[in-house]
């Protein structure tokens, strides 16, 4: 016990868990962002439009993770030297985050497209016909209940998003949870199943409560029928 | 009522199920693997991915480790066709040894006091030391040129640690593996790239990167390459006598050139070939 407790003096679990956070906390926002663009291009009435969102959310949902952050580091940083800041850390911090939005804001599209799918079609053409045109109509009448049916699976995108975070490992940000992780395995060696239990539990502590919070949130600003 | 009870015991009869499937697989798989351990045949756990070291070359293995495994297993009485070779990444190697699910590993596997808590060590057979592989044409020429460069060493190894607890001012890149460095090396974001001396020459004499960079040969860790055995193990003095043996024959140093080749590498004659420490 009293080894397992000096892990915490060697190693700063909280500091790693909180990179987790931060990476997470920029790759929601954009997610959400580019997800909700995405979102309207896909029932928008171009079929351009409808087409980019299509093939962007076929390639990125399809795409791993691990894949498109390795690129983040050998395409864009090593090969294209691309470099988001000045210092290499917030550099490589900002090319992961640039990686878990684009592969997030695939799921976020869908599933604020199911919380369109939850808004009925009277509300639509009755929007379309008090003579609100496509942008005003999904920003007034359609976004504003898709949102309200979309939060269980936002919420489940977000949990994935904050347990994919570790995958920034493969983007070389190695202040976070599983390159610490790694390291204290590497040099405890004799404590292999603690470590584990510990960032299990971590991510346990993190996730839990967002599930909580959006279950009870989709009950209760569900759109009655 | 009563709906809840059935669900409640389907619930549990499946858990039950579920549950004695387990067990029922960790027998079994206990029972093969303590059936091959004795006898003629060996597993022996290297890396697969360190080219010059351990390198799986789609079934075949090559490299330094793989070499001495094979010498060594030789004078065991194991021929090489018995040999089970097993990968051994290097946060697996106390588990592999301490569950025997291998019989000894030859995986760059450093001495060090933490592990001999849990797994016993022959050897040791090789002593690296931690050093820089540099572009060819870079003019560093240790760690204290480092200075806001930029180094790249692998997550969570021994060398991260090191330049981050020695050399604060080099802005270090962890990656998952030595290959994604050196190809960031040939893009020329990073400076250079850290670890033991000689998984850098096995690095640098692979064919694709054949004269592109150099080690630096200005040591600066020691690390005792020694082979891992399971705490229990009797096998420590007659794998000494054999590492005694293949450094004596010439075996050895013919073995660290013919893994070394073309990589302008030369081993740290002050402190190579060791001589195995007496077994506990």
């Amino acid at each position: 016990m009293e080894n397992y407790l000096s892990l915490f003096e060697t190693y700063n679990v909280p500091a790693a868990f909180w990179v987790n956070i931060q990476l997470s906390f920029w790759a929601a926002i954009w997610a959400l962002v580019i997800g909700t663009v995405l979102a309207l291009f896909r029932i928008s009435p171009i079929p351009s439009l409808q087409w980019f969102g299509t093939a962007y959310v076929n390639i990125f949902r399809n795409t791993p993770l691990t894949i498109i952050l390795a690129f983040g580091f050998l395409g864009l940083f090593s090969v294209m030297q691309i470099s988001l800041a000045g210092e290499l850390d917030d550099s490589l911090f900002r090319i992961a985050i640039v990686g878990l939005s684009l592969y997030h804001a695939a799921f976020v599209c869908e599933a604020i497209r199911s919380g369109v799918n939850t808004v009925p079609v009277g509300q639509a053409e009755a929007a379309r016909a008090i003579g609100l045109g496509f942008l005003p109509a999904a920003r007034l009448i359609i976004l504003p209940q898709a949102f309200r049916g979309a939060i269980a699976p936002l919420g489940n995108v977000l949990i994935a998003l904050i347990k994919n975070s570790t995958v920034a490992a493969a983007g070389s940000v190695a202040a976070e949870s599983s390159s610490l992780m790694k390291t204290m395995i590497e040099f405890r060696s004799d404590l292999v199943i603690p470590i584990f239990l510990t960032f299990a539990l971590g991510f346990v502590i993190l996730v839990i409560p967002i599930g909580l919070l959006t279950t009870w949130a989709s009950r209760k600003l569900a759109v009655a029928r | 009522m009563q709906k809840t009870r059935y669900a409640a015991a389907a619930v549990a009869a499946v858990a039950a199920l579920t549950l004695s499937a387990c067990g029922g697989g960790g027998d079994s798989a206990e029972s093969g693997s303590g059936g091959e351990g004795g006898g003629e045949s060996l597993r022996i756990g290297i890396k697969f991915d360190q080219p010059g070291l351990g390198y799986d070359e789609g079934g075949s293995y090559s490299g330094f480790d793989v070499d001495v495994a094979k010498y060594v297993a030789n004078e065991l009485g194991v021929t090489e066709d018995n040999i089970e070779f097993v990968e051994a990444p290097s946060a697996n190697r106390e588990n592999l040894l301490s569950n025997n699910q291998v019989d000894m590993i030859f995986a760059t596997y450093s001495i060090t006091d933490t592990r001999k808590e849990t797994v016993a060590f022959a050897g040791p057979y090789f002593v690296a030391g931690q050093d820089l592989l540099v572009p060819t044409d870079s003019d560093i020429t240790g760690p204290e040129d480092l200075e806001g460069k930029n180094l790249c060493s692998v997550t969570g190894s021994t060398s991260a640690q090191k330049i981050k607890d020695q050399y604060p001012g080099v802005q270090l890149v962890e990656q998952p593996g030595y290959a994604e460095c050196v190809t960031a090396m040939g893009g020329g974001q990073i400076d250079a790239v850290t670890t033991d001396d000689i998984i850098l020459a096995g690095l640098a004499s692979q064919e694709a990167n054949a004269g592109k960079f150099k080690v630096v040969g200005n040591t600066f860790s020691e690390e005792k390459y020694g082979v891992g055995l399971p705490q229990d193990s009797d096998r420590c003095e007659d794998i000494n006598a054999a590492i005694t043996k293949m450094i004596d024959d010439g075996a050895w140093e013919e073995a660290i050139t013919r893994n070394t080749e073309g990589a302008d590498y030369s081993f740290n004659k002050d402190l190579n070939p060791p001589t195995p420490e007496p077994c506990a």
